[in-house]
């Protein structure tokens, strides 16, 4: 009877220990930005100042704007690589309607700022339902029609203009064009109108993923297809719906970063989608599908920033930052596995328990 | 199908005495005797889980003996591995085939002792060769440069057989070769079997199809629950004696009590059919069954007799291939796709948990509710505590054992995982429930829970179709037994007369049934 108490005990106390591990192992991410912060908040001089915090959170917020988009494509088992071209092609279009509106025939029409954005973001709609259309009416693989439309799309964004920039995007009061940098520069009540959308967004996107039935069908869909057509899932509407969503993110950000800068040029955004891919990843997104939350994602992303911004302001060099944010993704995909491995051990132990 | 040589002529080349395989639980051979002769053609036949497939693994050096004796030539042997089993000349074709789809064949048939010139090349060209003259001693002149993914099912075992006897085989085993094939196909199988016989190889043949024993066989040895209970030259016996031999001389009447209360007719299943994809055939062949409110009906058949493939016409998986009607209370749904036909209350039970039933990598909560989340929402809200509470209703009832559904679907043992696959059917409110193999790699004691659920759902109203390969399963749970054959019809049992023999008759061909 002693020796049972005493193994009872034993195993008692090794699953606390377990769940503990566990815990931190979960909040990783969340471990790693304080790390990060904390470190810069002692090295560099002004990290902790607010304007220095509002200029980081903008330069953080392009990127997860494209990063909510990329978790749910990553999280429904695919992978979306025309993220960037997106950003470029959608700056392209604003910036082209803005200064030359729309040529038919003899007529050229102006579009009002309103109309304008509406149409940018039906850019990312667009490319994203043909991405959609690849995967699942032509059985493509996500990789190959993503990295397909990430030609297709740059290529047009510099057709447009023959490779030059859409300079001195004001508009004119003429062709009722005005008002498009706002989008940049607006502030509501001290924060910029960036971060508030950022802050919709990501709210928005967390209570899909949590809380809705279409949400629940994306990670059914990332974790077993099968299992989840047979269990009435429509696939193939989900898949267009991740797509369409991940092009419409893209969309938003070349609009912001059209706006900021008050001009486009058709290269904006490259290599944007590997910051994405990044930061869902940090953030503990599977790339297998079925796994990912859009809390960890805007925290990773807030670590691929801070520490970009942090060494910029330590003064180390961009080629070394390069090399050290490729190792801080590389670590938490090892943590990653490591807490995978550890929770499937956990729920075979419970299985084993059950059976006693 | 008279043997050329005569009997004698056979000389016995492996012998299993006293050979028992324990597990842990079960005692899959007990004490088992079998001899195996040289040039002939020897048949193994038995219920599921019989020991057939034990009983080829330690023949084959998968598993070692936990007691007994193996002779190969008259010298006793060990064995330990499918290497040393293989350099003693046998060979085994598994059921399910081991080739590389993205390989030639040639790549295929030298896997892992590849012809290799100087400098470690491959030696292609001397693979190729080889390759060919193999294939050619079976009469089949195929391109050895063709991919294996391009080849007919029927094309890639004789790939396997020539793999095998490429590596000297005297001993081939084969594993319910034809199950997959079409009827030309097992004709030139036999071909091939006839063949090798006359080269003196020792053939081990598995099937559930009797009349192919019977055809293509010299010896016969029938197993029942890890014992032989009759050995036997194949002109002496008939069929009658070989169902005796496999279900026992006490044959049982299972039929249910007179406890059903039928309601009205619910599905009714009219001429469906499925073509076969890329070969002419059908896999469902002209199928019609009906199934009223509260009733069971068993699906009896072998594998690859359609009876998967009838559920997934019914269930809205082939859209565009099925014809025929299935009609759901009155619904017609051959043409809609799988989420009409859960709206209009079907709910499908798969045969592999793993790959078809569960997503791993959610909660046992969120398991449950995948199919019936509309249901469960207001205003595209879906609150935690009604998604529980539901949710918790089906874990109670179904008796799923967890302290906390919203742990990992992992965390369950595989009967329970199977209850939570019934209860994500249940939630969607069905009127008709498809099954397939429901008992499938759970242990006995599941087994006999899910068989109780069964029945309690049959008795609030609703309308059961499974399907199972268990000749007891079939027999105790169903008002009604189909038996189905090559995708079709192949004979109905009403309540109180079917007999087991009968059924297993009956899953064997209608050819020999009208015989």
């Amino acid at each position: 009877m002693s020796t049972s108490a005493v193994s009872s005990l034993r195993s008692a106390s090794t699953t606390t220990g377990d769940n503990a591990l566990l815990l931190v192992l979960r909040l990783r991410t969340f471990i790693a930005l304080f790390l990060v912060a904390g470190f810069f908040a002692v090295m560099a001089p002004n990290f902790l100042s607010a304007a220095n915090a509002l200029i980081m959170s903008k330069h953080v917020a392009l990127n997860a704007f494209l990063a909510i988009g990329m978790t749910y494509v990553i999280v429904s088992g695919g992978i979306d690589l025309s993220v960037g071209s997106t950003v470029g092609l959608t700056g392209m279009v604003a910036g082209g309607l803005i200064l030359h509106g729309l040529t038919i025939g003899d007529y050229v029409i102006y579009f009002n700022v309103l109309e304008i954005v509406g149409i940018a973001l039906m850019v990312g709609l667009i490319v994203g339902a043909i991405n959609g259309f690849l995967i699942t009416q032509l059985n493509v693989a996500p990789f190959i029609a993503t990295l397909g439309t990430l030609y297709v799309a740059r290529g047009i964004a510099l057709l447009s203009s023959d490779g030059s920039t859409f300079p001195n995007l004001e508009g004119s009061s003429e062709h009722g064009t005005t008002g498009f940098p706002l989008i940049g520069t607006l502030s509501l009540a001290g924060v910029p109108l960036v971060i508030w959308l950022l802050v919709v967004m990501g709210l928005g996107a967390a209570y899909l993923g949590a809380r809705t039935p279409l949400g629940r069908h994306i990670y059914a869909v990332g974790g077993n297809e099968r299992a989840a057509m047979l269990s009435g899932v429509r696939v193939n509407r989900i898949k267009f719906f991740v797509y369409m969503f991940s092009g419409f993110c893209a969309s938003i950000v070349g609009l912001i970063i059209s706006s900021q800068l008050v001009a486009s040029h058709p290269m904006t955004g490259e290599t944007f989608e590997l910051n994405a891919i990044a930061a869902a990843v940090l953030g503990g997104t599977s790339m297998t599908g079925g796994r990912g939350k859009i809390g960890g994602t805007i925290i990773g992303a807030f670590v691929i920033g801070i520490l970009s911004d942090g060494l910029v302001m330590m003064g180390v060099s961009a080629f070394w930052q390069t090399v050290i944010k490729g190792l801080v993704i590389i670590a938490a995909v090892v943590v990653d596995q490591f807490q995978q491995r550890m929770q499937q051990r956990m729920a075979y132990q419970m299985r084993a328990e059950a059976q006693k | 199908m008279i043997p050329l040589t005569s009997p004698q002529s056979h000389p016995v080349v492996l012998k299993l005495e006293g050979v028992s395989k324990v597990y842990p639980g079960t005692m899959a051979l007990k004490a088992v005797d079998f001899e195996l002769y040289a040039g002939a053609v020897n048949v193994l036949v038995g219920e599921n889980g019989a020991g057939k497939s034990t009983m080829m693994k330690v023949i084959a050096g998968v598993e070692s003996p936990s007691e007994g004796q193996i002779w190969l030539d008259g010298k006793a042997v060990q064995l330990g591995s499918t290497e040393v089993a293989r350099q003693h000349g046998i060979g085994i074709v598994f059921q399910e085939l081991n080739l590389f789809p993205n390989l030639t064949i040639a790549e295929n048939m030298f896997i892992g002792r590849e012809i290799s010139s100087r400098m470690y090349a491959i030696d292609s060209e001397a693979q190729a060769k080889k390759a060919e003259q193999l294939l050619g001693e079976l009469e089949h002149h195929l391109d050895p440069n063709l991919l294996v993914g391009e080849l007919r099912i029927g094309e890639q075992q004789i790939i396997e057989i020539a793999k095998a006897i490429g590596q000297n085989a005297r001993i081939l085993i084969l594993d319910e070769p034809t199950s997959a094939l079409s009827a030309p196909e097992v004709e030139i199988l036999f071909r091939v079997i006839n063949d090798l016989k006359s080269r003196g190889v020792a053939i081990v043949y598995i099937s559930h199809r009797l009349e192919e024993l019977i055809r293509i066989g010299d010896y016969i040895t029938v197993l029942r629950d890890g014992c032989v209970t009759g050995s036997a030259k194949m002109k002496d016996v008939d069929l009658t004696w070989i169902v005796r031999q496999m279900v026992g001389s006490n044959t049982k009447n299972f039929a249910r009590a007179g406890d059903n209360r039928l309601g009205e007719t619910v599905l009714e299943v009219n001429h469906v059919c499925l073509p076969r994809l890329g070969a002419p055939g059908y896999l469902v062949d002209d199928m019609s069954l009906s199934l009223r409110a509260g009733e069971i009906v068993g699906i009896y058949g072998l594998m690859g007799a359609g009876r998967t493939e009838l559920f997934e016409c019914i269930y809205g998986c082939h859209p565009d291939r099925a014809t025929g009607s299935v009609k759901l209370l009155g619904k017609e749904l051959i043409g809609s796709n799988v989420t009409s036909c859960i709206d209009a209350g079907l709910a499908l039970i798969p045969e592999d948990r793993k790959t078809d039933g569960l997503v791993h990598s959610m909660s046992i909560l969120e398991n449950l509710t995948l199919a019936s989340l509309w249901r469960l929402v207001t205003l595209g809200y879906l609150s935690p505590e009604v998604e529980s509470s539901a949710a918790g209703k089906f874990v109670k009832s179904l008796s799923i054992k967890t302290n906390n559904p919203s742990l990992e679907i992992g965390s369950l043992s595989g009967g329970n995982q199977q209850k939570v696959v019934i209860g994500r059917a249940l939630m969607t409110d069905p009127k008709v429930l498809l099954m397939d193999e429901p008992s499938r790699g759970i242990d006995i004691g599941a087994k006999a829970e899910v068989f109780k659920v069964m029945r309690d759902l049959a008795k609030t109203g609703l309308g059961i179709l499974f399907v199972t390969s268990d000749l007891e399963e079939v027999m105790a749970l169903s008002d009604r037994i189909v038996v189905m054959s090559h995708g079709q019809l192949a004979a109905q049992f009403g309540p109180n007369e079917a007999t087991q023999d009968a059924v297993v008759l009956a899953s064997n061909s209608q050819v020999l049934l009208a015989a």
